[in-house]
């Protein structure tokens, strides 16, 4: 249904965070943005729903802490049992305590690796995936709000020329564009 | 401008009432003879102590029973002696486990709000009057627990047994360490560390309330060189504090990380205090412009400071379980095998529970939360010291009783009271401090 795409480009992240409020305010939908940095407070400001990645960490550590009790009972009790610090017991929860740095290192790990994963998937990112940044400059020191539109150009001009903004383009659309 | 309310003041009062009757209790209740002592550890009954005692590995005892071998009275006279001191003992370590907890909850607010002061912070400043009140505990806090030092030095009880001249004549070890550990110099490096922590506080204090009538920043400059001196001057001082009036009590033990351990347990505590009472006084209309923000920021103070207290615990523990040295690992075995229940209970008040509820970036912002897990912290760090000190001085025989609820009563009471007689001194609003807007806009 959008028939035309608005490149408005700032040179500021305080700018583009007040120019995205003004927009939000008038009722206008932001397609994208494009940052060279993360913008504290944008997430926010564009109304995107609230990131489940949270609770994925807590899922992974869960899986990594359960992993690192396996994978020492496996190797230090069952496997080869081991003599550990003069406390032959041969029972996990007996030596557990040297375990704990394995078990803390393996949830951080578990946690962090598959978040990292998670995100890449999630943002249909991989190795050798050609960019789909409409201005090179954004990871530079410009910021791009991309905004698609079919009705009144005009108006639509003069609320982005009331921000604070650096440049204005307007595109009609040709192929749509990703996702 | 917050006035202290009736409630405040008839609740602290009667806290201290009740508290000192129950440590009056404690002291006209406890043992003043051997007699008394085997009379009361007769009431008992059969179970409790004499079967544990073959695993008592504290060192006090050990020292009794060096002292006994020169004379031929054998075990059972040093054994009863022992529990007699153990008894005697335990009115005095519930008022100063108590004393020393409520002091140490005021210096480590200090320590945090020099960090602020220090690091020049944004999102603080609204908060620092209620840190400042917080601090005003530090001078009765210092005095109260100076005067239960000297008392110690005076031989009223055997808190220190390094202070027992009897027990160092018997005892290579610490008389190894009688240069540091001596009556006299214990005291004069006790002033020391007292007397520079009250002095950065009343300065601080001075040029904070300074700024609020300055037309420039000058006070805040002398305030951010003050707090950054004074940090430098804490981290050394606070741990020998650690070492001189907590590690001492076990002379034979030692820790290299204790002082850490020590300062990270007084740190989220502190942390915590601000947070309670931050949250108490927004119930009461007052602080309007602290929000959400700030209590998240506090919250995860209390998170974070919680999670480093249990490294540190752990650090400690693992180690010296590893390495299994007689003379280090008795401190653990002392503790898990006559004070299971606060030893262990202590890792899920300090650690499991606020680590879960306070995980929850949402739950961050929900007052009630930080109340219920602040209070759960509060006791759970109050253990801590319990466990640090009760082990080396009462031993097993050991009870939360009516000394020592009676001194966390009165010191509560004491301690409420300062705090909010010194916040109502004041406006609430630190106005002149140049960096009062960054916080008031501040968003996590």
């Amino acid at each position: 249904m959008a028939e035309k795409i608005l490149h408005a480009v700032y040179d500021d992240d305080d700018k583009l965070l007040a120019a995205v409020k003004k927009i939000k305010a008038a009722n206008y939908e932001i397609e994208e943005v494009y940052t060279p940095f993360p913008v504290h407070g944008l997430d926010k400001a564009m109304g995107l729903k609230e990131t489940r990645i949270a609770i994925t960490a807590f899922i992974y550590g869960c899986i990594g802490f359960c992993f690192a009790i396996w994978m020492m009972n496996h190797i230090m009790i069952l496997d080869w049992p081991q003599n550990i610090g003069g406390k032959p017991s041969f029972s996990y929860i007996e030596n557990m305590p040297s375990f704990v740095p394995i078990m803390f290192e393996l949830t951080v790990f578990f946690s962090a690796h598959l978040m990292v994963i998670t995100f890449y998937l999630r943002s249909k990112l991989w190795p050798f995936k050609e960019a789909e940044n409409p201005m090179p400059e954004t990871t530079d020191d410009k910021f791009l709000i991309v905004m698609e539109f079919s009705g009144n150009e005009k108006d639509l001009k003069k609320l982005i020329n009331d921000t604070d903004v650096m440049d204005i383009k307007v595109h009609t659309k040709i192929k749509p564009s990703h996702e | 401008m917050y006035t202290i309310t009736k409630n405040i003041k008839i609740v602290s009062f009667t806290l201290m009432a009740i508290g000192f009757i129950g440590l009056f209790y404690g002291f006209y209740t406890a043992p003043h003879s051997i007699e008394e002592s085997n009379a009361i550890v007769a009431s008992y009954g059969d179970h409790g102590h004499s079967s544990n005692h073959g695993s008592d590995s504290d060192y006090q005892n050990n020292s009794h029973h060096k002292e006994n071998s020169h004379e031929s009275e054998g075990h059972e006279v040093s054994h009863e002696e022992h529990v007699y001191h153990q008894l005697s003992n335990r009115p005095w370590s519930a008022l100063y486990v108590a004393a020393l907890f409520f002091f140490l909850i005021s210096l480590g607010t200090l320590a945090f709000y020099a960090i602020q002061r220090a690091s020049q912070a944004g999102w603080s400043p609204i908060l620092f009057r209620v840190m400042e009140g917080i601090t005003g505990y530090l001078l009765p806090g210092s005095i109260i627990v100076f005067v239960i030092l000297v008392l110690c030095t005076m031989h009223l009880n055997h808190l220190f047994v390094w202070m027992d001249p009897e027990v160092v004549a018997h005892d290579k070890i610490i008389q190894a360490k009688s240069g540091y550990l001596d009556s006299k110099f214990f005291l004069a490096r006790a002033i020391f560390y007292l007397l520079g922590w009250n002095i950065y506080r009343f300065f601080s204090r001075k040029f904070s309330l300074a700024q609020d009538k300055a037309n420039d920043i000058s006070n805040h400059k002398k305030n951010f060189q003050l707090s950054a001196g004074f940090l430098a001057f804490f981290i050394v001082t606070e741990s020998m504090m650690s070492w001189d009036w907590i590690m001492s009590v076990d002379p034979h033990w030692f820790s290299t990380l204790f002082g850490w351990y020590v300062f990270a347990s007084m740190f989220v505590s502190g942390i915590t205090m601000i947070a309670l009472i931050t949250i108490y006084l927004k119930s009461q209309g007052y602080l309007e412009k602290v929000n959400n923000n700030h209590m998240h920021d506090l919250a995860k103070f209390m998170f974070g400071v919680s999670v480093f207290w249990a490294y540190l615990w752990f650090s400690q523990f693992m180690l010296i379980w590893y390495a299994n040295i007689p003379e280090e690992v008795t401190y653990f075995v002392t503790r898990i095998e006559d004070y299971p229940l606060p030893f262990w209970g202590m890792l899920v008040t300090n650690l499991i529970f606020p680590f879960f509820v306070l995980m929850n970036s949402d739950y961050k912002r929900v007052n009630w939360l930080i109340v219920m897990t602040g209070i759960v912290i509060l006791f759970g760090h109050y253990l801590d010291f319990y466990n640090m000190i009760m082990p080396a001085t009462v031993g097993d025989q050991w009870y939360i009783g009516v000394p020592e609820i009676g001194g966390i009563m009165f010191f509560t009471g004491l301690f409420i009271y300062v705090v909010f007689n010194t916040i109502s001194k004041v406006s609430l609003e630190p106005s002149g401090d140049p960096l009062l807007k960054e916080s008031e806009k501040f968003v996590y």
